[in-house]
This record gives structure tokens, sequence and C-alpha cells, in this order.
């Protein structure tokens, strides 16, 4: 990794304005687990790194106006460690806290798992289900986009030169609400999804869905919101049949290719399948949550 | 080529400085620039933890951290581990359970457990199987390197109480 | 891998009396092992040390048509730059060493291509430069104009008789006529004993597989790495990691056409090598760049490499047939093996057939095994090479056949097993084997019985290793003080120092701490052939031992001078001297010791053998699974693995070696496979996506050892390091089988393929 330059900016701004002058070879850094493999794989040339960890607003997790804010650089684990946040979406900590392993957690942050727009990265099929946004800075202010947006094809963001991510935002959270994600692979740890589902729900009094969202994972070049999978449940008590509709609708969704991790067909039953485990877990959370 | 930086941080409790090239990792400086060759490199790309460090208290791969972003920071390694040439209750029954066979994974392994026992001091075996899933061993089957977490933390417990 | 000779050995030491062998003491080399101190390939840095990089072909198949060095030469930092041309251009010859044989030629070929590319990976040039960015730059400034050519990875493809040919010369060996066109297979051979179709005629059952393999890497954790330094007089030092210094100055020495004198290789402690650490890829490269610019290179792979362009063993499809009479007695077996080779002949195809039916006494059987050359990396010796192939073809239609004669599984294995004074399928008669005892083990185990859930399923599989003897020298030096060093020339890649120094210990009757072993270069101890073959503990084992027994002999011999009595008055008991008139005092290890100078001088003594006679192993193993039915994801619940270890010289260290088996063999059932994409590239050179085991992924593993000992061994010791992986991969599939009700015969056991079979219903 020759050629490489180095900044850690404590300002968003200055942040912003190194990456647009750093040019198409700029990069943010979080984690680095993405970036770093990378670059020394030469998958992506070198240029200049602008470390964001030493900006106070994009290290840390803030309760704000019911939700949550979450520094993009935020690892993993600093996640896991936060009770409220738990609490409130143990979906989006249990799939930020699948993305490798306890070393990778020790660095690992959504933002990162989200711009590397790896069709497979798991935070953000909970996160999408959550209805979470980002705040992007660029050279030109501040914005605010879904976090859905953001990737747009393999490797590929909608974000502009100089732009990056300094906060997610979860939404406050009613009662009676619950998520959950579930990936398959095919050890127990240290896998990338061959596939993965996230759904997030909302129950009225008498446990009846009111809201519901599910967002598949790996099984098309972007994570997939499917609203008839959503659909499916809503009005229901995630009932067999509910949950079988919700398996149709998801299998019916996917685009997914064949590749060393999984199989068109393979891929498309298994969406049906974690949609349905997800959901129930989900379900079951959302019962407990006063 | 770019420019070297010059990094101060703080190794095993220790003031160092060294100079590094900004694609350096900190796996690189602390092998090739400060001698501590106790952290592996098995593939450099996060994937077998031979490399496993404590940076400001978070376990991490150093193979995946830039050596420049070490600046100010404290990085604990195998090399920090025994008490002067007291070993660590964890390195002692490593030895006792013959946990290690080429031992390669072997500091990898003793830095991943170690900042286990320092969050969980009563882990469950499956909580210590998960803990360790980023530290591969091709040699022992994990059989011998779990009992002996599990004993090394048994002891820790005793002498806390 | 002859276990012919036979050879009566003084009867192993009665096991009352032992006091330190069969103990588990704190390993010798741990200390320095658990606190980062120990020197592996890579940590090593001398004064003035370059780096050595290698530029590898990105084409499985490819002419090389011309490398252009010159703008990497000319790049400043740039110290050598070496190609084919910078290698002496050598004549096939077969060189025995280890576990298999080599072809000279092929092996430098395998180091650096000359006129061909033949799989992506194959290095084509390499450089030396001041720094690893220089080296990388300089890499890149290397054309290379490469003819690409078909390819072809699979190995029954490669068999076609329409596929890409890989060397023009080669005639398939083995067959009753010489063929008239070259092909990709190397060899055939043959196994027969009795009359194959009289036997599938008298048999009430048949059952019938296909059974495929994937290619598997050995998977250590430490990429290979050593240094190399060319003196100006020729003399040159190599300091490298790997499973036999004595194998790399001799590969190096032939490859570079050098005298063995003029190479002294240190060994490193070295990372895990399962038999992928028996030959050499950077060794001669590193001497190479070193002799052109006279600086010490240091050349170290990356992960990417290592798969790659080392290892891995044979991907293999296995055919079997297996006829039985009703009450189980298996009458007929018809075995055909077809393995890869990678880009050079030299499959372990041939100890595939010889282990493939070696736990059954079975009257009437061919085996027919074909050696392939493929375009993919070159294998080397993968643990107990080519028998986890064959045992998984043969194990999963055993299982098969147990089912269709409504047997126990154990039983029917029980019916058919190899006992003393059988002949072997492979030719020698069995003495002093553990088999029955150790299926007994299993069928007597608690696991064996214990009740299983829905979606689970049990699997039983057994498995079979020579295990080899061979050329050791061990030496034994007494301390003034009485304390000892062992010094033996065999890298420890699992504990053998420990052994090593327990051996000794207990002959000396010393406390296993006062016994200090080092293993030494190729120039301070005699030559032993590498570790592998589950031959140190045994072989250089032996060496030790009677190292040791020299010394005992030298220590009574100066006591009697000292009390004045003749030798045969004195006796060795417990690390003493002991004179039968009570009247004269002992002398005991430390004091003998210090008056050596009088009785003439150091103590000490070293013995080079060639050691035969090292006892067959036989695994039994079973396996408890769950599969997910709708993800078709398989959890290994529970796994029990017993075998016959003769003598456990140090239980926990064996119990190690049977555990690190049986994860392998479990990885290889379940998840690892390289993976080759249309252009014949591998997509999966990392431990990302090539799925080894990790720690939650495995149960504890519970180690039987069996103790039927090998009266050819001082203490009774056999091999125990191979036979573990022999069993795993039928163990899990027969397990699969149980939970899913179907058979699966294509490893990997890869969730969509479960997956799949449950859906095919
Ligand atoms: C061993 C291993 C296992 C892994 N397992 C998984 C897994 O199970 N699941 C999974 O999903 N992923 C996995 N990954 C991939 C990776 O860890 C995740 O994608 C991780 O979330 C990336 O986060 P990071 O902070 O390390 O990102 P970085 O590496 O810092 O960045 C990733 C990319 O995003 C850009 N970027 C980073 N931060 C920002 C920002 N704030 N704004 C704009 N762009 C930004 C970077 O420039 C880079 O292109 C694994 C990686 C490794 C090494
Ligand atoms: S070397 Fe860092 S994880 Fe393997
Ligand atoms: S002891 Fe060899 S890799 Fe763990």
């Amino acid at each position: 990794m020759s050629h490489v330059e180095f900044i850690a900016p404590t300002k968003p701004e200055q942040a912003a304005a190194a990456l647009l002058a750093g040019g198409a070879h700029a990069r943010p850094l979080s984690g680095g687990t993405d970036l770093l493999v990378q670059l020394r794989s030469g998958r992506l040339p070198p240029g200049l790194i602008v470390d964001l960890k030493r900006i106070p607003e994009a290290i840390g997790i803030r309760q704000e106006g019911g939700g949550f804010v979450i520094g993009a650089a935020t690892p993993g684990a600093a996640l896991s460690e936060h009770r409220a946040l738990g609490l409130a979406w143990p979906g989006v900590v249990e799939a930020a806290n699948l993305i490798g392993s306890t070393q990778v957690q020790g660095r690992a942050s959504m933002a990162g798992n989200l711009c590397n727009a790896s069709p497979a990265a798991d935070s953000v099929p909970a996160l999408v289900a959550a209805r979470a946004t980002c705040v992007i800075v660029g050279p030109g202010g501040r914005r605010t986009a879904p976090v859905g947006s953001i990737a747009i094809g393999p490797g590929r963001t909608s974000l502009a030169p100089g732009e990056f991510v300094l906060e997610i935002h979860l939404p406050p959270r009613p009662a009676r609400s619950g998520d959950a994600y579930l990936r398959l692979i095919p050890r127990t740890e240290m896998d990338i999804a061959v596939v993965g589902a996230g759904v997030n729900l909302t129950l009225d009094g008498d446990g009846v869905v009111t809201e519901a969202h599910v967002a598949l994972g790996a099984v098309a070049p972007t994570v997939l919101l499917v609203a008839d999978a959503g659909a499916a449940l809503i009005g229901t008590k995630a009932d067999e049949a509910a949950l079988a509709a919700l398996d149709a609708a998801a299998r019916a969704a996917c685009n997914p290719i064949s590749d060393k991790r999984g199989t068109i067909e393979y891929r498309t039953k298994i969406a049906g399948v974690l949609a349905r485990r997800a959901a129930t877990i989900a379900y079951g959370r959302a019962e407990k949550r006063a | 080529m770019s420019k070297r930086q010059h990094i101060s941080a703080v190794v095993n409790g220790d003031p160092v400085d060294f100079l590094t090239d900004p694609g350096a990792t900190l796996l690189d400086a602390l092998r090739d620039d400060l001698g501590l060759t106790g952290s592996k490199e098995g593939c450099g790309s996060g994937d077998c933890g031979a490399c496993s460090v404590i940076l400001d208290g978070r376990l991490v791969c150093s193979c995946l951290v830039l050596a420049v972003e070490a600046e100010g920071r404290r990085v604990e390694t195998i090399e920090g581990m025994a008490d002067g040439s007291k070993l660590h209750p964890l390195q002692q029954k490593f030895l006792e359970h013959a946990a290690l066979q080429c031992g390669f994974c072997t500091p990898g392994l003793l830095v991943a457990a170690k900042a286990l026992l320092d969050v969980n001091p009563d882990p469950t075996e499956s909580e210590a199987r998960y803990w360790l899933a980023g530290n591969l061993c091709r040699c022992t089957g994990y059989d011998k390197v779990i009992r002996a977490v599990m004993d090394a933390a048994a002891e820790l417990r005793q002498v806390r109480v | 891998m002859s276990d012919v000779l036979e050879r009566p050995a003084a009867a192993p030491l009665d096991d009352g009396q032992l006091k330190v062998v069969g103990t588990r003491p704190v390993r010798p080399d741990g200390a320095e092992k658990v606190t980062g101190k120990a020197m592996y390939g890579a940590d090593l840095a001398l004064p003035g040390q370059l780096v050595g990089k290698i530029k590898r072909s990105p084409h499985p198949h490819a002419r090389i048509v011309s490398i252009d060095t010159r703008r990497a030469r000319a790049l400043p930092g740039v110290k050598a730059v070496v190609t084919a041309a910078d290698f002496p251009d050598l004549a096939s010859e077969e060189y025995e060493a280890g576990e298999s044989a080599s072809n000279l030629r092929d092996l430098s070929l395998n180091v650096m291509a000359r006129d061909k590319a033949l799989y992506d990976g194959h290095a084509v040039a390499a450089v030396a430069a001041t720094s690893s960015a220089i080296a990388d730059e300089a890499l890149e400034l290397i054309t290379v104009e490469y003819e690409v050519l078909p390819h072809v990875t699979d190995v029954e493809a490669s068999m076609a008789s329409d596929a890409p040919v890989l060397h023009a010369h080669l005639f398939t060996q083995g067959l009753a006529e010489k063929p008239s066109a070259p092909s990709n297979i190397a060899k055939r051979n043959e196994i027969k004993r009795g009359d194959l179709e009289a036997g599938f005629a008298e048999a009430d059952v048949v059952v019938e597989g296909r059974y495929t393999t994937a290619a598997v890497h050995q998977g250590y954790i430490e990429p290979h790495a050593c240094v190399a330094s060319f003196g100006a007089d020729g003399q040159c030092q190599v300091w490298s990691s790997s499973q036999g210094q004595f194998m790399i100055r001799t590969y190096c020495a032939k490859i570079l056409a050098l005298e063995s004198s003029d190479i002294r290789v240190t060994p490193a402690e070295i990372g895990g090598g399962f038999g992928g650490k028996t030959t050499v890829y950077l060794e001669p490269v590193a001497l190479a760049l070193s002799r052109q610019c006279g600086h010490p290179v240091k050349m170290v792979m990356t992960r990417d490499e290592v798969f790659r362009a080392t290892g891995p063993t044979s991907g293999a499809v296995v055919e079997v047939k297996l006829g039985a009479k009703s009450d189980g007695t298996l009458i007929a077996a018809d075995v055909v093996l077809k393995y890869q080779a990678g880009a050079f002949p030299g499959s372990p195809v041939g100890a595939g057939s010889m282990t493939a039916l070696a736990c059954y006494d079975i009257p009437n059987f061919s085996i027919v095994g074909y050696d392939v050359v493929t375009n993919t990396p070159k294998v080397a010796a993968y643990r107990a090479p080519g028998a986890p192939i064959s045992a998984f073809g043969v194990e999963s239609a055993v299982d098969d056949m147990a089912l269709k004669l409504g047997m126990d599984p154990i039983a029917l294995r029980e019916k058919n097993a190899v006992r003393d004074g059988v002949k072997a399928s492979y030719g020698p008669t069995y003495r002093n084997i553990g088999y029955v005892e150790t299926l007994e083990a299993i069928k007597t185990h608690p696991h064996y019985a214990a009740p299983l859930g829905p979606n689970q399923g049990r699997g039983v599989a057994v498995g079979f290793w020579f295990n080899v003897g061979g050329e050791s020298t061990a030496a034994v030096n007494l301390n003034e003080d009485g304390t000892a060093v062992v010094i033996s020339g065999n890298p420890d890649i699992g504990g053998s120092r420990a052994s090593m120094a327990m051996m000794a210990a207990e002959v000396l009757g010393l406390p296993v701490e006062k016994v200090r072993p080092i293993v030494a270069d190729t120039a301070s101890i005699g030559f032993s052939m590498l570790t592998g073959g589950s031959r140190t503990t045994f072989a250089t084992g032996m060496a030790v031992t009677q190292a040791a027994q020299k010394v005992v002999e030298d220590l009574k011999r100066r006591a009697a001078m000292l009390m004045d009595v003749a030798v045969d008055e004195v006796e060795f008991v417990n690390g003493a001297a002991v004179c039968r008139d009570p009247a004269k005092a002992s002398l005991t290890v430390a004091e003998l010791a210090a008056k050596a100078a009088q009785t003439g001088g150091p103590i000490g003594a070293q013995v080079s053998l060639n050691a035969q006679g090292a006892g067959p192993g036989f695994g039994v193993h079973v396996c408890d699974v769950e599969v997910d039915p709708e993800t078709g994801h398989v959890t290994v619940l529970r796994y029990t693995a017993a075998q016959d270890v003769g003598k456990a010289i140090h239980p926990s260290y064996v119990e190690g070696q049977v555990q690190g088996g049986v994860a392998q063999g479990v990885g290889w059932a379940l998840n690892e496979e390289y993976i080759f994409d249309r252009s014949g590239r591998m997509e999966n050179p990392g431990f990302l996506d090539y799925r080894v085991p990790v720690a939650s992924d495995l149960p504890m593993i519970d180690a039987v050892l069996v103790e039927v000992a090998n009266p050819r061994h001082p203490f009774g010791a056999k091999g125990v390091g191979e036979v573990p992986i022999v069993p795993p991969l039928a163990a899990v599939a027969n397990a699969v089988r149980g939970a899913i009700g179907r058979r699966l015969t294509d490893l990997p056991l890869s969730p969509p393929k479960i997956r799949a079979a449950i859906d095919a219903g």
C-alpha cells in the first residue's frame, strides 16, 4: 500500500473539503475493515485516506428526540454495549454485531457497512427495515437521506464527491414494536451472508400488526425493501397464513445471482425462510415491549 | 513514495515513537519497526486473528489498523501479557492444557481470550467459542483451547474473590 | 510407507515402571510460544536484508512467450530479478524424500515456470528490493507475454480424450501398452485380489456409489516464509519454517545445482504444515535472488499466494461397489479412484488405493487409481495423503451396506475387520494392530447409545494410516551438572520436543525438566527425514531412546570405574548407577557428570538409524449432527474419535492430534473447497471464503486413546497424527444421511446441496 496519504481531521467540514480535494481516490475511513482489505488486495487504488474517528460527532451513540443518533464511525462493539439501543432496536444491533469477528466488531461501523455498498452487508437490511436515515456532510453542507438510498449497486453509492455519512438516525420507537435480523452463512461466524432478512414491525393492543417493513440482503444488487412482504403481515397476528404469504412475497421479490456463496434457487428459498423466521422473532419482541 | 509519518503511542504501557508509511498497518509497525514479532500475520485481511491486539481497550486485528491511526493510542500485545517473568493465568493454562500445537495462533488467541475475560469473567463455553471465532487455529480443533480459557477464567474468578 | 520389515525389538517397557512417559508435563518450548518470543519463519530479520516477492501467472494455462524484466531492474531499490533462466534446466529424475517421491524437474518447474504457466498463481519471475513497496512496483514493471491456452481444472474433464494436454511428454504409465498419445493421466495403478466377478456373483446384497471430493488446502495459519543468504564464497544459509530442514537443503541443492555442504538450513518454528510444508516454494528463489545481489533476501507469502500456489490436496472422484452375503460378510469390492495431481504428476492416489480397503478383510477386490494432472496448483501432502478421499467413498458405501442389510454399522465393520495375521489389502500381514479394540471402544462408549432428537443423525466411519519410520538422527549430551540436552533434526510441529525430552528423561531416570530438547540445523546434527508420515515420535523417538540408552551404558561403565568394580556389577536404576554390592555407594547422574573428566571426558551419544516397523494406526469415529431442514445448515453436535495409538508418550498432545485431525476432516466434509471460476482462477483464496472451521463451529471432541503397544518401539508408540483425518469425511456424511434420510455423495456438504437433496424428496 504505497502512495497512501492519511489525515485525521476533527471537524466534518475539514473532512469533506479534504475528500473533495483528494479526488477520485480519496476515501473516508471508519473502521477500515473493508477499506484496508481492499487497498491491500489492490482492488482499490491507493489515495488519500480521511479518518473520521477523530470527529466527535462521528463517534458514539446519543439519544435524541426519542430516537437514536449513531456516529458514523462507531464500532459494532460500542453498539452492543449500549443498553437502551439494544432494548429499542435489538434487530439493528444484532445485525451490526453479526459483522465479522470480535476483532472486526472492535472496528467495523454501520456507516462503513452501508457505504461499502455490498449487497450482502448485514446491518443494512436491518437499518432499511428500521426506516433509518443518515446525515450526509458534503462540500455543500448537510443533507439527510434514507439509508436505503445510499447504495445504488454493488460497490457504488449515491454520495457525491466530497460527501460522507456523518450520522445514522434511528427513528423514535412506538410501544409494541420489535425488529429482528437473521442471515444464513455456512459456518456459524466469520462469513458473508448468503441471504439476510430484516423485519421491523409494530402491533396494536390486540397483537395485530399495524406496520411492517421487510428488507432482504444478498438477493439483489442492493438491499431490497419488500413492500409486499410487509403488507403480508399488516392486519395479521403473524400467523401461519401470514407467514406463508410473507415467505412467498419475499421469494417473489428476489433477483439474486449465483456465485461462490450460493445459487439463485437456494438464495430465493432461503430469503423466504429467513423472512418468516425473522418476522416471528420480531413479533415476539414486539409483544414483550410494552 | 509517500512521506513517512512520525507516530507516538503507548505500547504495553511504554511510550514508543516510530516512523511509518501512511499505508503501513499497525501489525507492520509492531513487527518491523518495534521488533514485537509476537503478533503474527496469518492472512493480512482480518480473517485469522493471529495479529490480535487490544487498541484503546478494544480487541482488533492489527492488520486492519493503519499504523498512523495509533497516534496517541494505547496498544497491548502478547509481549505485554505476562507480568515480567510471571505468566498470565491464561498463558499458564494454555501450557497446562496443551492448548497449542504449532503455537502460531497462540499469541492472537491469548490476547483475544484476555479481552474476553476482561469484559466477561464467567463466560459459558458457547460464549467463549463465539468470542474466539475470529481466531483460527488449524492444529487443535479448539477443544483444549476452550478448556484452557474456561479454566483460566475460573482461576481468575478465584483470585478476584 | 512399507510396514514389511519385521525386526524383533526389545519389549516395550512395562507401563507400571514408567515415570515420565505417559504423563503430561508442560512442553519445553511452551513459555516461548505463549509469550510471543518464539521465532517463526517471518520473524527473523537479518541486517541488510531485502524483500523478495514473486510475480505469478494470472492464467491457468499459458505459454510464456517472453519475459521482459528490464524496467524492473532499472527501478531504484531493486537489487535482483530472477526468472527460470536463472535456474538450471534439470533433467527428469525421481527423488524420494519423506512421504512422496518428487520429480526434480517438476519440482524446479513448480518453483519457477519455464516455458509454460500451468496454473493461476504459478511463479514466473521474482524480485528482491529494499522495501516491500518497491518490490511490488518492480513486479508491476515486469512484462510477461503469454499465449493463453485452453485449461482444465476438473479431474474427469482432464481425463477426457479431448482435454487440453498439459505436458506433451506425459504418456500414461501403468497401462498394458504404451499409449500412442500424451494425456493428462500420468499413471494408472491397480491392486487386485481374488476373483472380483465371482465375488459379486456370490453376493446377496450389492451397493454402489460415485463420490466426489473438492480440492482442499492444509490451511496452516503460518504462510510460507524464509530468509536466505548466499555468501560470496558460495556458502549459503537458509532460515525457514518447513517440515524438514534437510528436505529444504536437498531440494535447494538439487534445484540450484549446489552442494549440500554449502547449504546450512536452520529450522524456524513452524506454524503448522500438515504435509503442506514438505516441499519447497520460496527457498530456492530466495537463494537465487541472494546469489544475484549478495544480500540476504526474506520472502513471506501472502495468504492469497498460499492458496493459489501451495498445497492443496486432490479433488477426486471415487467409485465404489461392494458385495456382501446376507450375514454381512463383505465378499467383493470394486474401487476406482481418480485423483487430481495439479500441474505435475504425483497425486496421493497410490496411498489412497493402498488404504481404501485396509480396514477390511475382503477376499475379492480390485482397486484402480488414476493420477491426473490439471491446471491447478500441484498438490502437496496433506495429513494421511490420499486416505481420507478413498475412505469417504468406501465408508459411505459401507454405511449404505449396513443400512441395506439392517445391520449396526459397527457390527458390520467388526464382522469384516482386519486382525493380526490378516494380509492387508496393500500387501503385508498385520501384527499388533488395535483395530478391533478401537471398534469396541466406540461400541461401548456412552456416545454410541445416546438418544438423538428430531433432524439429528449419527454417523460412524473408520480409517487407516500406515505410519512410517525412516531415517533419523538424535544426540543426547549430558551437561556437567547432570542435566541433559536432546538434539534432533525434526522440526517440532506439534509438541515433539516434549515427547523427545520425555523419552530421554525416562531412560536417563531424570525429571523431564532436567532434559532440554533442541531442534538443530543441518550442520549440527546428522540427517533426518522430514517431520511427516507420523514418523517423528516413532523414528526420531527411537533414535533419542537409543542415544539415551548409550549414555546409560556409558554411565554404567564410568560408575564401575569409579566404584572399582566390573561393569556387570552395576545397574542403572532411577537415575543412578547402583552396585550389586550394597557397600558401594550409588552414583547419581549428576555425580557421574561431575566426574566426567576423570572417567573419559564429556558424556554423550548420537544415534543415526533407519527405523522400521512403525505400527499402522486405526481410528473409529462417531459423529452426531443436526440438520436445519429448511436451510440445509449442518451443526456438529457431538464427536467422539477412538484411535489405536500404541502408547501415548504425552497423552495431551496425542489427544490434540486427534482433535485437530477431526476438525480438519469436519471442515473438508462441510465447507472447505477450492472454487475455480470459468477462466480457471481460484475464486476464494482467503479464509473468509475458504471456510476452515472456527471455534463456534465445533463441539468438544472426545479423543479416546486405545493403547495396543507396538513392540517395535521402545515405549510401544505408533504414529498418531494422520489417522484422525481419515474417518471424519464419511462420519459426517453418514450422520447427515441419518438426519435427512438421503445419501449425499459430493463434498463439501454445503447448505445449498443439503437443501436441494431434501427438496428432491
Ligand atoms: C474478517 C471480516 C469479516 C467480515 N464479515 C462481515 C459480515 O459478516 N457482514 C458484513 O456485512 N460485512 C462483513 N465484513 C465487511 C466489513 O467488516 C463491514 O462491511 C464493515 O461494516 C465495514 O465498516 P468499516 O467501518 O470497517 O468500514 P471502512 O472499511 O472504514 O469503510 C468501508 C467503505 O465505506 C467507506 N466509508 C466508511 N465510512 C464512511 C462514511 N462515514 N461515509 C462514507 N463512506 C464511508 C470507505 O471509504 C470504504 O469505501 C467483514 C470484514 C472482515 C475483514
Ligand atoms: S493477520 Fe490479521 S487477521 Fe489474519
Ligand atoms: S496451534 Fe497451530 S494454528 Fe493453533
